[in-house]
């Protein structure tokens, strides 16, 4: 892990606000813990904050959520600096996030990688359209349909470098993508159907 | 109580101990670096690793609780052992992983000499690295004009972090990142805004955070340490003044739980450039209107040729926020011999009588009493600024809960909550309605804390008067607990009451001498009045401040670190300021000035050295012997002062500071003070807008 700092001041964007809908989302968080220990929300505050502004949390937003919480700004710092799944600096419209841990490094990461660098260039990078940033991360938990990526919400697995290129040629024409697995698999069954309990009991 | 076995002494301890604490009272000796006594527990550090027979792994004895400890199956009492090789092992592996990333630079470091780190690494260092990846190095950080940083020699104890949280009540620092990267700043490097911040470079246990006024300026061991009183604020913090040769190279504080605990505020500690700018070190004469450096003679010849064609009723003399009680008492003395009674030493007006009983002007409640208040009532006050080692003590009460506080005078951020009542006398009139006095009428021992500020007004008796009255009303006062407290903001004053520098039979106030009620004035360092034109004035003191530029005649004095001398604080506490270096030029200790000059006047005062000077002191004022002791004044007398009455005006209780950092002659001589104050300005100005 290296030095997270925030986007430098001509990225950031003037003021940060929620939106009605957020705020009102933002709210009903706050209600959720007793009086006095509403600071405890600043996760799931930061969450909706970056996802609002573009998956990427700019410094105005951070002073926004630690004033909405009445804690000093430092203490929301604290916490969008030591979640590495707060970004800091702005991402594409597709953020892709590459498993390469063991197993998926095993099972080909290493090729995901090489398309990642050729289609969108070193990791933290934006693409010049916009559309495209990745970073590598720790292991998502998804080892089983290894290798796999995570772009914004949804999960891609058992990819290969054809597949996982198709998919950026997808998301890049506009296009939707089926999320998980992208072979012939039943989520995380085994490839190519059952192999145990295939008796009617 | 539980007993445990340390080190195989048997020992009883409370169960709500630590370990560690347990172990030292058993007299063992535990490292430490994030752990400290005044600040919440992080356990981070774990250099304080101890054995615990029965648990496999050693444990960080400042985070564990003996409470805690699982019971021996035959109830036996728990074995803990501090020294053994499994022990030393443990630590010894911490240091090496604290050692990774500090870098080796104790020569060039200005914490060398006085660090916790490089004295821990001498028991439990090893002599050479086994790491040969690469080091972490650190951005440093801009925190503000009083602390420095080398932020690759923390090492993450977050005692900082936990000071500015909890002590200063300004959360201004914190760690962003995370392990190896983590790293200590502010909300984008914006200056700290605490006026203890200082503080956080004492508690630093490496070099991170040095003293940036200090920086590279000496090593401690060349430094000639002195205990001793500040006088910045009426609190009588306790000090310690390193000097090197004749300067005075830094102030720090003492430990003194009956006043500051162990924190002082910046202005005592920062003043320290003060003491060399602006000095006086040589007398001078006004010459047809411009201001020459003349021989001491000269200047006596100029003053007793003006007193001697003045009437004694037309001489008067004003005593500043500064002086120490022997040049205090040796003015009044002077004056009484050349038969004036015009003398005071409330420059800002403040209504306190000593003929109204000691109790009236004291602080009774005592500092170390606010711990055991239970509510507070501030009146006309804002302690952050008049007094800010006093506001982390109450902030201090109040983190441990069941602390109501209510204030009436101007709104400001005391870095605690409070009930904001009004800003005027009648809201304390009127006082007895509130849902606050409910809630103080409940309480054992409630404070009332009269700021000296409200009663600078010339209806001050009154104001006076009204919050004696409230605090009786309020149960403050009574059999066992007197809450009534006057918080002061100049370190003479308690002094200057207890002494009677009060103008005497048919004597004019300050307000009327400086207004030109007399011809002949002495400003025993006096700079907080404004001396119309008219009279003679006679300045002694030692920094080219406002009363100097009025003066007729200057007379240059000690300033506090160069003069051994008396002050009360505000709770009434007499304390004994130690001389640690010498006025500079021909400048002179002041009661030293007024003996040489009684002698010129014809009017000789009777000591010819402090040792007599302090004898004829305490014969006149017996309670001023009592060193370090609180001398209280008499309950019956808050009663006394509440029966005066009198119909206060309904404006603001304002608090008399406006700018704590400029607050005398030696703050507004000193570049860092001057720094400090522009910074806190700017803040204010864009909090306002």
């Amino acid at each position: 892990m290296s030095v997270r700092r925030l986007a430098p001041p001509e990225l950031q964007p003037k003021s940060f606000a929620f939106t009605a809908e957020n705020l009102a989302w933002a709210k009903q968080q706050l209600a959720k813990y007793p009086p006095g220990r509403q600071q405890s929300a600043i996760i799931p505050l930061l969450w909706r904050a970056q996802q609002q502004a573009g998956g990427w949390l700019p410094e105005p937003a951070i002073r926004y959520v630690a004033d909405f919480l009445g804690v000093a700004h430092i203490r929301a710092l604290e916490v969008a600096t030591f979640y590495t799944m707060f970004n800091l600096q702005p991402v594409g419209r597709f953020h892709v996030q590459l498993c390469g841990t063991t197993p998926c490094r095993l099972r080909g990461a290493d090729e995901l990688e090489r398309v990642c660098r050729a289609r969108i260039g070193a990791p933290g990078a934006v693409t010049h359209d916009g559309k495209f940033s990745w970073v590598e991360v720790e292991c998502l938990g998804a080892c089983v349909n290894a290798p796999m990526v995570q772009i914004n919400e949804d999960y891609y697995e058992d990819l290969t470098a054809e597949s996982f290129g198709r998919i950026l040629d997808e998301l890049a024409a506009g296009r939707k993508v089926k999320p998980g697995p992208q072979i012939d698999r039943q989520l995380s069954a085994p490839v190519g159907g059952p192999t145990t309990l295939k008796e009617k009991a | 109580m539980m007993r445990l076995i340390v080190d195989g002494r048997e020992i009883d301890v409370p169960p709500e101990y630590t370990l560690l604490q347990a172990c030292e009272a058993a007299g063992a000796e535990i490292p430490r670096f994030c752990f400290h006594e005044r600040l919440s527990i992080a356990g981070n550090c774990r250099m304080c690793l101890v054995e615990v027979v029965g648990i496999p792994k050693p444990q960080a004895s400042c985070a564990m609780a003996v409470k805690d400890l699982p019971p021996n199956k035959d109830g036996s009492p728990k074995k803990v052992n501090t020294r053994t090789p499994m022990v030393k092992k443990a630590r010894e592996g911490v240091m090496e992983f604290l050692l990774i990333n500090h870098p080796l630079d104790c020569p060039i470091c200005d914490q060398g000499g006085e660090c916790d780190l490089q004295d821990q690494a001498m028991a439990y260092g090893v002599d050479a690295s086994r790491y040969a990846e690469n080091k972490r190095a650190v951005e440093d950080k801009y925190i503000g004009p009083l602390v420095k940083t080398i932020m690759t020699r923390c090492i993450h104890c977050t005692r900082c972090i936990r000071f500015s949280t909890e002590v200063a009540g300004v959360p201004e620092l914190g760690a962003i990142g995370r392990g190896e990267d983590m790293e200590i700043t502010t909300y984008l490097e914006h200056a700290m805004t605490s006026e203890l911040q200082g503080n956080v470079v004492d508690l630093c246990p490496v070099g991170a955070l040095t003293s940036k006024p200090y920086a590279f300026s000496a090593r401690p061991w060349e430094l000639t340490k002195t205990q001793s009183i500040d006088v910045m604020d009426a609190l009588g913090s306790a000090i310690r003044i390193d000097t090197r040769g004749r300067e005075v190279m830094r102030i720090l504080p003492r430990v003194n739980d009956d006043v500051n605990e162990e924190w002082i505020s910046d202005k005592t500690r920062h003043v320290v450039d003060g003491l060399r700018t602006q000095r006086l070190d040589q007398p001078y004469v006004r010459d047809q209107g411009r201001l020459r450096p003349a021989s001491w003679a000269e200047a006596f010849a100029a003053i007793v040729a003006k007193v001697k064609a003045t009437e004694p009723q037309r001489i008067g003399a004003i005593a500043g926020d500064l002086c120490a009680a022997e040049e205090m008492y040796a003015l009044k003395d002077l004056l009484t011999r050349l038969g004036s009674a015009n003398i005071d030493a409330r420059q800002d007006g403040a209504a306190f009588d000593p003929s109204w009983g000691r109790a009236t002007y004291l602080f009774n409640a005592t500092i170390a009493g606010i711990d055991r208040a239970d509510a507070l009532l501030i009146i006309g006050s804002n302690p952050r600024r008049e007094a800010a080692v006093l506001n982390a003590r109450i902030r201090k009460r109040w983190r441990a809960g069941h602390f109501p506080i209510a204030l009436i005078g101007e709104k400001c951020d005391l870095t605690y909550p409070y009930d904001y009542l009004g800003g005027g006398a009648e809201t304390l009139a009127g006082i007895g309605k509130s849902r606050f006095a409910e809630a103080v009428r409940r309480a054992e021992r409630p404070i009332v804390l009269l700021g000296a500020g409200a009663v600078t007004r010339d209806d001050g008796a009154a104001v006076a008067a009204l919050a004696a009255r409230t605090a009786i009303e309020l149960g403050a006062v009574k059999h066992g607990w007197n809450g009534f407290s006057v918080l002061h903001h100049a370190a003479s004053r308690v002094a200057a009451l207890d002494l009677g520098l009060v103008p005497g039979a048919g004597g004019k106030t300050a307000a009327q001498m400086a207004a030109g009620a007399v011809d002949v004035l002495f400003l025993l360092a006096a700079d907080e009045i404004d001396v119309k034109p008219g009279p003679f004035v006679i300045y002694i003191g030692t920094h080219g401040d406002r009363g100097a530029h009025r003066a007729d005649v200057i007379l240059p004095g000690a300033a506090y670190p160069e003069k051994s001398g008396l002050y009360v604080n505000t709770e009434g506490r007499v304390q004994l300021a130690n001389r640690a270096g010498f006025p500079p030029g021909d400048a002179r200790e002041d009661w030293a000035i007024l003996r040489a000059l009684s002698e010129r006047l014809g009017a000789r005062l009777p000591y010819d050295s402090l040792a007599a000077l302090r004898e004829r002191l305490f014969t006149a004022h017996p309670p001023l012997m009592r060193l370090g002791e609180v001398v209280p004044g008499d309950i019956e007398d808050i009663g006394k002062l509440a029966k005066r009455g009198g119909d206060p005006r309904r404006d603001v209780l304002k608090s008399p500071i406006d700018d704590f950092y400029l607050t005398n002659p030696i703050a507004r001589a000193s570049a860092v003070m001057a720094e400090c104050s522009a910074l806190a300005q700017a803040a204010a100005r864009t909090a306002a807008e």
